[in-house]
């Protein structure tokens, strides 16, 4: 049709690259308005995928590495008597940047967790109603380290202990869900 | 997409005010009870003179300029289409912008809805609903050969200026071979008692 332009014409009539940025960004004609194209709308999804294949792929690399690293290291935290009933001490295991919690709570009765808190992995801090993370107030039982209140959902990673001629022993670390 | 091969031409000279476009055009399924097009009387108490008002699909459509909410779009066969509704905020800029007066709001749907050409017939070959049933031929879909050959007497036009602004339409209006299109200046007939019952905010009063 001789009338028929296939874009619509800018009030001022003059061509689209001399237009202001504006025009290109918010267009009349439908055909740029679509922001999306089929091929590249097909593109997205196969690279998508292929990123979760690979995401699978390392996961499961991650998993067979970590089972090959064997039985964890027996790290010495204190003596015994170095921590007295009541009293917290902050050792680092299996690594030298994993901080992790030692808490006497009787004469015979150590428990030890790792400190990131399974919510967002900020610090959890001993308090007498419980272990405390700060960041987004969630607490957790300290005989268990089960979640109490707050966001986290699953317990704190309980580390093993040992107590060898009067020396506390971390022998590894269970991670509860 | 391939522009269609067919035109549609407004000859407001054979409109006898039936209404069937009207009725026609809201019987079509896409938008059932409201028709779409208007027939405005041009001044009732003294005549019984009437046009037909369908979207002139501008090259420029000055409603899809003015709108703030990018809602009214233009496909590439040339066609304006109604404003989505997903975007539409029922603003009332169009309505007050178009210079023929198409878009009007329906302000129970808070949707601005015109003419689209039935868009779901004419891309597909059909004619319009108003065009199928006009009686007398005041709208009509063909090819421009054939309206040559039917009305000798008349041409088809689609260039319009409005004041400052030249408008270049999809549709054509038919005037007598014989005189020239007049100019209309827009800014000059505001000062003007308003004549007819053409309203662009009838149906925002209607509801109160």
């Amino acid at each position: 049709m001789a009338t028929t332009n296939p874009d619509s014409i800018p009030p001022d009539g003059r061509p689209y690259h001399e237009q202001p940025q504006w025009r290109n960004d918010f267009p009349i004609d439908w055909p740029q308005d679509e922001l999306v194209a089929r091929r590249d709308f097909t593109k997205f999804l196969v690279l998508t995928s292929l990123a979760f294949v690979v995401g699978q792929a390392w996961i499961a690399f991650e998993n067979w590495s970590r089972k090959r690293q064997g039985r964890p290291p027996v790290h010495k935290i204190a003596r015994v008597d170095e921590v007295p009933v009541g009293a917290t001490r902050v050792f680092t295991y299996p690594v030298a940047h994993e901080n992790c919690l030692l808490i006497r709570s009787g004469a015979d009765r150590f428990v030890a967790y790792s400190q990131k808190c399974t919510h967002l992995s900020c610090a959890v801090t001993p308090t007498s109603r419980g272990l405390h993370c700060p960041c987004h107030n969630g607490w957790f039982d300290t005989a268990t380290g089960q979640p109490t209140a707050g966001p986290p959902r699953r317990p704190l990673p309980r580390i093993t202990l040992e107590i060898r001629d009067g020396v506390l022993y971390a022998t590894g670390v269970e991670v509860r869900s | 997409m391939k522009p269609s091969i067919y035109e549609f031409f407004v000859d407001p000279n054979r409109c006898i005010g039936c209404q069937s476009c009207v009725q026609a055009c809201g019987e079509c399924d896409t938008h059932k009870g409201t028709p779409m097009i208007h027939l405005e009387y041009v001044d009732r108490a003294i005549s019984v003179e009437t046009v037909p008002v369908i979207c002139m699909h501008c090259d420029s459509p000055t409603c899809a300029e003015v709108c703030p909410a990018d809602a009214i779009k233009r496909t590439a066969d040339g066609v304006v289409q109604t404003a989505r509704k997903p975007r539409c905020i029922a603003c009332n800029n169009c309505v007050l912008a178009c210079p023929f007066g198409v878009p009007k709001m329906q302000s129970n749907f808070s949707l601005m809805m015109k003419c689209d050409m039935c868009y779901d017939r004419t891309s597909v070959g059909l004619r319009p609903m108003c065009a199928s049933v006009c009686p007398s031929g005041a709208l009509w879909y063909g090819t421009r050969e054939e309206m040559e050959r039917l009305r000798p007497r008349s041409r088809p036009v689609n260039t319009f200026r409005f004041g400052e602004q030249t408008i270049t339409t999809k549709v054509s209006m038919m005037v007598p071979v014989a005189g020239s299109a007049q100019h209309i200046d827009v800014t000059s007939a505001m000062n003007e008692e308003p004549t007819g019952e053409s309203n662009a905010l009838d149906s925002v009063f209607e509801d109160m």
